[in-house]
This record gives structure tokens, sequence and C-alpha cells, in this order.
């Protein structure tokens, strides 16, 4: 699946009404029922964009259903991604509030991706489906990787909304993934370039990998793409 | 048995956390003489211990620490980025499929498969959590021991001499290499994935066989 248009459009995005619009095509992209972006500012503002409906979502406040919610309590001050089917919910109330959302569409399969920002940001990207655990695996083998970097993006776009934000440094290609995504823009395969820039295939890859979460790409050929309409890298 | 936990976690192990940290403050300051910080309580930490990184821990029979390393998010703070970035040629690196695993430590008391099953547990996480590459920051000694256990990490580049000196280095692992450091740990895949199962819980468990 090439999401290249969804991210060119999250990266485009100006304010929380673009980011939902993004999720809800990323969600029918990916043909699941639902995906949620949900963020804690350095302030300590929630946000949140998705695709759930607005009966669950005001069912899941007025229930309070944040104390609740195994998926919250299991992603709270974590960094890794977590099948819902890893979380814990033996409790009764884990229970009913599991039979709840599924009444409301949420779906019985869910993946979620908590993340940390700097100065106490966080949040949580999920993506959630009705269907059997095989099919659940199948996308999943399938659609995890990419998934995990858009979270990210997602979450980059939301520090870029913080309040007296500092601009960030850590966006900028380090000198060594300027080499590399000049060398690949030149055509060069991954061992011609790693034996260009004199290092390993698995050094190169490291630096490849960073400069395409840098530029917000899920593959290299978007990434090397961007660096050049963005005139990072000259050819 | 290996433990995986996260910095808030271990403060109801109290036991494995102190020796953790002071088989850190033997093996750094006393041992290697690295320009680290021990606290009134013999405690080597530094700032990274607070961003609540995940330790994974071999855990020897009598409760103490056997070994450890420490792992962070290569999208948040890292050691490396804030401090070795001359040696990964300047600038820093981020991506979600990038963690830093710094802190390698093994107790005096550690059995020579310690080391093993800790690389064994980093497989797990590569696997399980959908992360590439660990960069590391070790004490470059440490990379013969690598080598026989059959996990060597590429080094980048070191800073330091003697004893003191520290290295930057990058491990992936493919299944052959998990085959072998399984065989040098004394540990089972199988094994292996309990314990980690144990922490994070299992995908195999169907939530209908619960709910």
């Amino acid at each position: 699946m090439d999401v290249d248009r969804n991210l060119a459009a999250l990266e485009r995005a100006a304010g929380l009404e673009d980011l939902q619009a993004v999720i809800v095509d990323l969600c029918e992209a990916y043909r699941i029922n639902h995906m949620v972006y949900h963020w804690v500012n350095s302030q300590g503002d929630q946000y949140g964009c998705g695709t759930y409906s607005p009966a669950w979502v005001a069912r899941y406040i007025e229930k309070e259903y944040l104390r609740v919610d195994p998926v919250i309590l299991g992603c709270n001050q974590r960094f890794h991604p977590v099948d819902w089917k890893r979380l814990d919910w033996s409790s009764k109330a884990a229970r009913l509030f599991r039979s709840e959302a599924i009444e409301y569409g949420v779906g019985n399969q869910g993946f979620s991706i908590p993340m940390r920002g700097p100065n106490g940001q966080y949040a949580l990207f999920t993506a959630s489906h009705s269907c059997s655990d095989d099919e659940w695996q199948v996308f999943k083998n399938q659609h995890r990787r990419p998934l995990i970097l858009l979270a990210h993006f997602f979450n980059q776009k939301a520090l870029e909304f913080e309040p007296e934000r500092v601009p960030e440094a850590s966006r900028t290609l380090s000198p060594r993934e300027v080499d590399a995504m000049t060398f690949l823009a030149m055509g060069y395969n991954r061992a011609k370039a790693a034996d260009t820039m004199e290092i390993s295939e698995h050094t190169l890859r490291v630096y490849i990998e960073s400069a395409r979460f840098k530029l917000g790409a899920v593959n290299t050929t978007h990434a090397v793409a961007r660096a050049m309409s963005r005139g990072l890298i000259v050819v | 048995m290996i433990r995986y936990l996260y910095a808030d976690e271990l403060e109801a192990l109290p036991e494995l956390k102190k020796s953790m940290f002071q088989d850190r403050a033997d093996q750094f300051k006393t041992r290697l003489g690295w320009d680290v910080t021990v606290n009134e309580d013999g405690f080597e930490r530094d700032e990274y211990d607070d961003f609540n990184p995940l330790y994974v821990i071999y855990q020897q029979a009598d409760g103490s620490h056997g070994g450890s390393m420490r792992m962070l998010p290569s999208t948040g703070r890292t050691m490396v980025n804030e401090h070795f970035s001359d040696i990964l040629g300047g600038g820093d690196v981020r991506s979600p499929e990038i963690w830093e695993c710094t802190r390698f430590c093994l107790s005096r008391t550690a059995q020579p498969r310690t080391a093993a099953a800790l690389m064994l547990a980093g497989g797990e996480i590569m696997e399980n959590f959908n992360v590439r590459h660990f960069v590391g920051v070790f004490d470059a000694r440490m990379v013969r021991i690598y080598r026989i256990i059959g996990a060597s990490p590429e080094v980048f580049g070191s800073t330091g001499e003697g004893r003191a000196k520290i290295s930057v280095g990058l491990w992936s692992f493919t299944a052959e290499a998990r085959m072998r450091v399984s065989q040098k740990a004394g540990i089972s895949p199988a094994l292996s994935r309990l314990w980690f199962e144990r922490t994070f819980g299992s995908e195999q468990l169907a939530l209908a066989q619960i709910a």
C-alpha cells in the first residue's frame, strides 16, 4: 500500500482539523475499523483525532474509562508497541469495558503505539479492527512497521503544535545521512554507497533509517525524493 | 532469569535495584575508571536513568543482579546522540526502529552465560517491538566477550584510552546469530520467549479465552 499521499497531507497539516482528515483517510486506506491518535502536550492539555464514533467518545469520557482501559494503563510511561492481546484484561471492570467497546464498534483486535516527546509530552496511536486472530496476524505482519512509523509522524506533527516550541534540531539530516541520501539519489545501490562512504552496509542502513524517519517517509524511495525536493541534497 | 523492567517497575524490587546500580558503580567506576557519578547509596546513576528507561536484567537465583543493560528509543533523548555524536559522524540518529543500549554491565559473580542471555533478550526486543538496530555504548574490552558469545557489534568508533576506552557500535540480530547465542547462553529460544511473555504478555492468548 502506498501511503505517501497521506504522509504528504500529514506533512502539510497545520492544525487539528487537518490531522483528523489525514487519520480518516488512512483508516480507509488500511481498511480497518478505527485509527486514533491521542496526545497530552507538555502543558498537560489533551488532544485527539480519530475515527471512534462520537457516542463511544462521549461514553468513554462519561464513564471515566481512562482509569479502566487496559490500553491506557498498559501504555502509560512505556515506549514499546503493544498488541491488545498482551494486555491485562483479567479484571471484571476491564472485561466489561471490552465488551462495551466491541458493542460500540471499536473492534476485538488492536495495536497501540505509545510515544514520548520532550518535556513530558506523550501520545498513543491505535489501530483497531474486528476480525479473527489469524486475520489480525496477517494484517500486522504486513502493516506493523509502517503503522509504527506513521504513529511517530503524527507525534512529530503534534510536537510542532506545542506552545513556545523551540525549532527542533532533531529533524536535520546529519552529514552522514546527507551522504547516504545523495549516493542513493545518484542511483548507487547500497553496497556501492556503503563502499564509497567507507562504512559497512549495516551502518549505512542505520543512516538511511534515521534519514527516512527525519524526512517523514516510510520507504527509501520516498525519503530520497523528499530530500531532493527540499533541497537537502544536491545531485 | 531475564527480567524486563521499566525504571518505575524496578521500584517494587528494591534489592534487585540496589544490586544493579551498585554493580554498575563497581564496573564503571571501580573497575573501568569511567567518569561516572556514584551517589551516597553507592549507586551509579546518570540522567538517562531518570527517563524511565527499560532495563533488561539477568536476575540470579538469589534474586540479585547478575547483569543488565539499559534501553531507550532514539526518538527521545539518548546518550548516543547527546554525548557521542562525533563518533556517529556528527548530528544525531533518530528512528523508532533504532533503540540505544547503554550501561551494559556484568556483576563480578556473573556466570559466563549471563552476557549471552542478555543478548538473547535483546533479540526478543528486536523481534517483538520492531526494533531493527541497537546503537550501543560499551566498554571497549567487552568486544572480546561479545565475540565469544557470538554477537559481535560493529564498532563505529571509540573514545578514550586503556581501560577507560569507550566504544559506540551497532547490533543487529540474525536468526543464525540468535541460535548461536542461545547455545552459548544455555537458554532455549522457547525459554527466552517465556521470560519475555511473562513481562509483556503473550499474543497467543486469545482475548476470547479471557473475555
